[in-house]
Parts: C-alpha cells; structure tokens; sequence
C-alpha cells in the first residue's frame, strides 16, 4: 500500500474514533447541532478522501450517511436512536473495509446493504416526498471523450461576460486559450462596449470575444470551459458547420452571418444589399454593424471556406493531385518572369515618355498580368513546411531513447509556406537545433523530477508568417543555459578574454561561436563542437538571423528568422556617382543626412551621431573607388547586422525598389561585398550588396593594413 | 519563479494529495488546515490561487473567500472550493461570498490540473 493510501487509513481511523465520540455525546444531547456539524465533517471528509484515494467502496457508503446528517444539520431528520446507533454500526464496517487487504471485499455484502437500505428509509421519510434527489453530479466532466474517431465540427461560440467578471478571481485568457486546445480555432475580441477612458472602471470587463472552433469535441465539452462563468456570463455555442455539409462549398455570405447572429436586422441588411460594393464595408461605413463584427463574420466565413476547401481535396483526393517537375525548370519559369518584370519595367518607362494613349492601355495591361504572373510563379516555388517537420519526429523519437530521455515533440505552423530554396537550406541547421534541444536541453527523467518538472520534456518546433519574414522556433522545456558553465568554457576555449564584460544575451550567442562545446561527456549525438556555428553560418547565408533566449532551469528557445523568398527581395536604391546599387531593405534602420562639417567634426574617422548614438560609417565610394566628387551632403544609410548598427555612405537614396536577384554568372561569382544584381527599368544594372561581407571587409582592412 | 498556490483543508491526506499533484506540475504549494490558519500563512501577497474546503472547524470556506475577498490583495485572485456536497445552494454561497470555482470530491488529480490550470493558465 502506497503511502498516500496509508496516510489516508491513519486518518480515517482517527476520524471514526471522534464520530464514535461524538455520536455517543449526540445521543444524550440530540438537539445539538454543533455535534451534528463534526459528524457531518467527519463523514464528508471519510466520503471525500475515500473516493480518491481508491477506497470507491466507502465513498459509496458514506455517501448515504452523510446525506442523512445533512438532512440533521437542516433539522428536518431527528437523529433518534435508531439512527444513531445505525451509524455506530456503519463505522465498523468502515473499519472493516479499511483494514481488508487491497482487491477484497473484507466485509458482509448484505449487512452494508441492509444499512444502506435502513438509512434512505430514514432519509426519505425526512426528504417527504423527494427521495434520492440527493444523488452526486460531478461539477468537472471534461477529460472523458471516447477516444474514437470523430468528425470534425466547426462551432460559433460568443462569450459574453458580464462587468463583473474580475469580482470573483477570473481571468478569461486562460479560458480563451482553453478553447483555443480544443481545436483550430480563431478568436476575435469585440470592443464596441468599451467606454471612454472617464466612465471606464478598471475593474469592470467590457470586452467579449467571438470564437470559431473547428473541433472533433463536442458542444459540451465546449461549455464545460465555461462552467465556472455560466452564471456571470453569456454563452452561446452554436454548430455552423459539420461534415454533413460537405456538397456546397460556398459558406455562407458575411450579411447572412450578421444577421444569423442578430447583429443586424434583415431590413438592414436589404437596404444595404442596393448597393455595389463589399458587404461588410458598406455596413461598417453605414454604421449598422461595427468593424469588429464584420471582421469577426468575415473571420468566420474564411475559416469554414477554408475548411471545406480542405475537406473536398480531401474527398475528391485524385482531382487537386499535384504535379512533380524538376525544380530546375521552375528555377528558370521564375528567372524568366523576372526578365518579363524588367523588360515591362522598360515599357512602363517608354510608354510614359511617349505619350500615347494606345500604348499606355497596352503597358498598364502588361503591368498588371505580369504582376500577377510574378506572384503566381512565386507561388508556385512556396511549399509547407510541414514535410520538413514530419522528418523530424523520427529523428526525435531515435535520439531519445538512445539518449535515455523521455520527450514529447509538438510541431505547429506546418502550413507556413516558405520558398523552396530556403526549405532546401533549413533541414540540416534544424537537425542541430533539434539535436541540441534534446542532447543538452532536456534533462533525464531523474534529475526532471528533482527539479519538479514532468518525466517527460517538450519540444516544440513552431513555424509562422511575421511580415516578410518566417520565424521558426524550436523551443524546450529543459535546464536552459547555463550562463556561467558558458563562459568558463569560452575562456579554456580562448574564444574571450577571462577579463570579458558579457551580457546574458552576448553568453548565450557564444554557443553559436566555432569551435564552442559545453557538454560534460562527448555524446554520439552532440558535444563534437561544431554545429552551432554551423547553424547561424547557413542561416545568414541567406539572409536570416538567429535569436536566442534562455531562462535557467525553465528551457531554451532559439528563433530562426528567415526571408520568405530568395528570387525577389525588397531593396533601397541607392545612387553613387551614376551608378546605382541596392540594399536589402530589411536590414536598413534609417536614412540621415551627413554634411562635409560633420565629416571635418569627426577628424577623419568615419564616425557619425545618430540619436545620440555613435554609429561607425563605410564610405562606398572610397570602398568601391568610383570617381566623382562627395556631394555637399551626403546621405548615410545606417543598417542594422545582428546587434550592431552599421552606416553606408552614398550619394542619394532614390528609394524602394521591388528587386529580382540575377546572379552574377560564373566569373564575377567570387567577387566579395556583391550579393549579386538586378536589372533596372531602363535597362542599367544595379548592384545589390552584401552588407555583411562589406563590414566585414572593412573590418579586415583596419585590423590587417596591406602595405603599398 | 513558480506559482505559489495555498491549499485549505482539515484533512491532512486531502492536503497532501493536493499539494503532490501540484507539486508535480511544478507549482509551489503552502497548506493550511483551516481558514484561521490559511489567513495567518497568506501573508499580504504573493499566492497566486487558493484552493479551499468548505467545511472545516475554527473558519470555515466560506467565511475564508468573504475575508480573502475583503483583502485588496486578493480581490481578483482565483478561489477554487472543494466539496462534496453537490446541493445548489453550497455552491451558491460560494459564489456570492466570492468562489472562483469549485471541485466536487473526490476528484482525480488531472480534474484538480485541469481546473487550476483553467484558472491560473
């Protein structure tokens, strides 16, 4: 018998000697309620515990002398003899069953029965006409599905809580995020009842949410996360869509959505329908419904779309099937169209200088197809990465047990769409991530549960859209850095002076340093030294950056972030002399303005003050030996390389230009600081830089002087 | 730093089986074996959820939600009330004198994970 268990019996026993106590005190003072109350408390935590620490038996048992005390405790039993002499009874077989050896009845089936029977007599006749109403309903059913398949249901739910909401200790996020693991759902807060800041009570909640959750959970489920708030708040969960369905794709119109939900009236939604222009705008500028309703509608209508999008590939698999072309032959549609993207530029150019009429309707066509023509052919080199991840759940499932360690992995974000290129570049720097997580970051079951931890670690590999970027995580739940094991082991490695003032986030970036190691034992797995380095040096080859963060005991999370596409960037044209050039924008902080008196200031150093901060300058001119004369004021544009920021000094900056990259064929391929070119509209090349390598050329050129 | 949750319960095992499971799912956990004792180890912040029993000599549960809700510190702090009792007007009273939640024992422990999770996120 476990020890909790024990614990329980030790207790129990002294709990039935003070209800003998007290039962025997009730029957010289039978109107006492205070002795009612500790026989009722004594009962209810017998019952209580009984029941979870597997002693179902009692609980049963109890459960119907504990209804009859209550009955007591409002006075409408009388604890007469009888009754009390009838709980003398049932504590010995308490007793009984608490001493019988674990899996055996050790009492007399018929006697408890016959107990059982005397008591709901008893409670009966003081219940009067209601017997067994008493029965027990579990507050908490959530957790108990069937496990079989299930189909899929789209629900609506609004969750309206009232102002006073906070009054009782709820904090609705956590529930919010509740529903959100149910299912794939989609939340939108709704702020119309907001009010200004004067009458606004902090303490009131004025906000309510729509959810759309797409779930194989049913609608009880759904309101169980909120029991707790029924009584508090609104709630209304209705099924909008299920498999039955599944004929009609198009879902509902966004009026119709409005109207279902009683945001607004059929007639106006029929006053508005007169006129030609998207729906829900119209409402939102017409007042009859407000931006949030219309989103969350819209929100609605997409994610049911989508869904039955996918059901029908699902269904009609063959007819969506896909093609497998060799990826060559889309590296080449894609150059193509980026030639169609300039040469369009160069009619855009001549139409504007001529003047015609004709021609200018022929250009703005041409325009617009190959704008379209640009995207789709983009398109076409995306692909999920979902494929990429589902490798990995192999690879983590070896490593753990080879490494002993108990871990579960959760990837999300599989439908993120990334170019094909860079899918290509990312397995091999995720594997080390990964590797890592599970190497150095989760720790074995043993020493997780010293620490309070659950046996098994998590990892989680997240992947999703943020602007022009997609950002993939590969997160654990492990021991997190250890900032000082860190820097003892860069100093044995040289890798910094021993004298080094660091921040946590200048330790933590040592790891990405070459050469760096901290395991204690050389593992199969990792600890050889290379790796991390290895990581950020091919993610920034393509223009990525690699972030870091760590708490001590709690995990590790490192970001990858990464550009959506390598064929086309957005730069910032710049001009030096007469050449032009391009920057990738992402990199690009601002734009100020340096003037020869600035320049004399610094006395020759390339030192320029941007916001109070000192920002070291490239001058591109003297880096590329262009001929001409400095303008009277130049334009510095200061970029940003990891932490540190970075100017260029040019002549103008023209502005944003929507850049397809060439490469620079196979003779010119080596030449450093050029990432590659592009042609402009009128047909001159610009060159687009790699900044990265320019600093780093410079800061070579400082270190290592060539003499002349 | 961990969440630091009070437990209230005269019966030791229930305390124990409470303050294990929670443990395990790495929150920190104080007992206390009524309300008088629970207002004396509160202190004046710090705990981030209080699980309580309802019936319990010297204070009872609901007479601990009304003091804890009376304390600034603990107006908006979640209160779970642990009970047997499935009648509507206990739970009732919880909930005016303030209950966040209840649990009705027994529970199992991934029921008591389930709730303090759906509380405390």
């Amino acid at each position: 018998m476990d020890a909790q268990k024990q614990l329980y019996r030790e207790e129990a026993f002294e709990l039935l000697a003070k209800l003998e106590e007290a039962l025997i005190e009730l029957e010289q003072q039978p109107d006492d309620l205070d002795i009612v109350n500790r026989i009722f408390r004594a009962m209810h935590t017998i019952k209580g515990s009984g029941a979870m620490f597997g002693f179902d038996d009692i609980a049963s048992f109890t459960h119907t002398i504990e209804t009859a005390y209550d009955l007591i405790r409002e006075e409408k039993l009388f604890a007469d003899e009888e009754l009390i002499s009838l709980t003398l009874r049932s504590c010995d077989q308490v007793k009984a069953m608490l001493d019988a050896p674990e899996g055996e009845e050790g009492t007399d089936a018929n006697l408890i029965e016959e107990i059982t029977a005397s008591f709901k007599r008893l409670i009966s006749s003081g219940q009067g006409a209601a017997p067994g109403q008493a029965e027990s309903c579990p507050a908490y059913t959530g957790g108990d599905q069937e496990d079989g398949l299930k189909a899929e249901i789209t629900y609506r739910i609004r969750f309206k809580p009232h102002r006073e909401l906070f009054q009782n200790g709820t904090n609705p996020i956590p529930l919010l995020n509740e529903i959100r693991a149910l299912g794939h759902a989609h939340v939108i807060c709704h702020l119309k009842e907001l009010p200004g800041l004067k009458e606004l009570d902090p303490e009131a909640c004025y906000t309510y949410w729509d959810i759309i959750l797409t779930t194989d959970k049913d609608a009880d489920a759904i309101r169980d996360v909120f029991i707790f708030v029924e009584h508090i708040s609104e709630v209304e969960v209705t099924k909008i869509d299920d498999y039955s369905e599944i004929d009609h794709e198009e879902y509902k119109k966004i009026g119709e959505i409005l109207f279902d939900r009683g945001d607004i009236s059929l007639s106006d939604l029929e006053s508005i329908l007169g006129r030609q222009k998207r729906i829900g705008e119209m409402l939102v500028e017409s007042g009859k419904a407000r931006r949030s309703e219309v989103q969350s509608a819209l929100m609605e209508q997409e994610h049911v779309r989508n869904l039955r999008k996918k059901r029908m590939g699902a269904v009609s698999g063959d007819s969506v099937s896909s093609i497998r072309v060799a990826s060559h032959k889309l590296d080449s549609l894609v150059n193509l169209v980026g030639e169609l993207v300039t040469v369009q530029a160069r009619l855009a150019q001549l139409s504007a200088q001529r003047n015609d009429h004709d021609l200018a309707l022929v250009s703005e066509e041409v325009e617009r197809l190959t704008a379209e023509l640009r995207d789709n052919a983009m398109g076409i080199r995306m692909l999920p990465i979902g494929t990429t991840f589902a490798k990995f759940k192999r690879l983590v499932r070896d490593l753990s047990t080879e490494l002993g360690k108990e871990v579960n992995f959760t990837t999300s974000g599989e439908e993120t769409e990334l170019d094909k290129t860079v899918i290509d570049r990312l397995g091999d720097p995720l594997v080390h991530l990964i590797r890592n997580s599970i190497d150095h970051g989760i720790e074995s079951p043993e020493k997780r549960a010293a620490a309070g931890k659950p046996a098994e670690g998590t990892i989680r590999l997240i992947a999703e859209h943020s602007g022009a970027h997609v950002l993939i995580s590969v997160s654990d739940d492990g021991s997190g850095l250890d900032t000082e094991a860190i820097r003892a082991k860069a100093m044995e490695k040289g890798i910094i002076s021993p004298d080094a003032s660091l921040s946590e986030k200048e330790i933590f970036e040592l790891i990405f340093a070459p050469g760096f190691s901290t395991a204690q034992s050389v593992s199969k797995v990792s600890g050889r030294g290379v790796g991390m380095d290895v990581v950020t040096s091919s993610i920034e080859s393509f223009g990525g950056t690699v972030e870091i963060e760590s708490a001590k005991g709690k995990g590790t999370t490192i970001t990858l972030k990464l550009p959506l596409t390598l064929a086309i960037i957005d730069g910032l044209l710049v001009t030096i002399s007469d050449e032009y050039f391009v920057m990738p924008l992402n990199a690009v902080v601002e734009c100020v303005e340096l003037s020869a008196e600035d320049r004399r200031r610094t006395h020759g150093r390339n030192l320029a003050r941007v916001r109070d901060e000192i920002v070291p300058y490239i001058p591109l001119r003297e880096v590329f030996s262009l001929h001409g004369d400095n303008p009277a004021i130049e334009q510095v544009v200061v970029t940003e390389i990891g932490e540190r920021r970075v100017g260029f000094v040019v002549d103008k900056v023209v502005g944003q230009h929507q850049t397809v990259i060439k490469n620079l064929g196979k003779f010119l391929r080596h030449v450093e600081g050029v990432s590659g070119a592009t042609i402009m509209g009128d047909g001159t090349v610009a060159l687009i830089l790699d900044i990265n390598k320019l600093t780093q050329q410079v800061e070579s050129a400082e270190k290592y002087p060539e003499v002349h | 730093m961990s969440k630091k949750i009070l437990t209230v319960d005269d019966s030791a095992s229930i305390r124990q089986m409470v303050s294990f499971t929670l443990k395990k799912e790495g929150y920190e956990v104080i007992e206390a074996s009524d309300g008088k004792d629970a207002l004396s180890k509160i202190g004046p912040s710090g705990v981030s959820m209080v699980i309580t029993d309802l019936n319990m000599p010297n204070m009872n549960g609901i007479e601990l939600i009304r003091a804890l809700r009376t304390n600034p510190s603990y107006k908006f702090t979640p209160i779970v009330m642990l009970t047997t009792e499935s009648h509507q007007d206990k739970k009732d009273s919880g909930r005016q004198a303030g209950a966040t939640g209840w649990i009705v024992k027994p529970f199992k422990p991934e029921q008591l994970v389930a709730v303090v999770k759906r509380l405390l996120g």
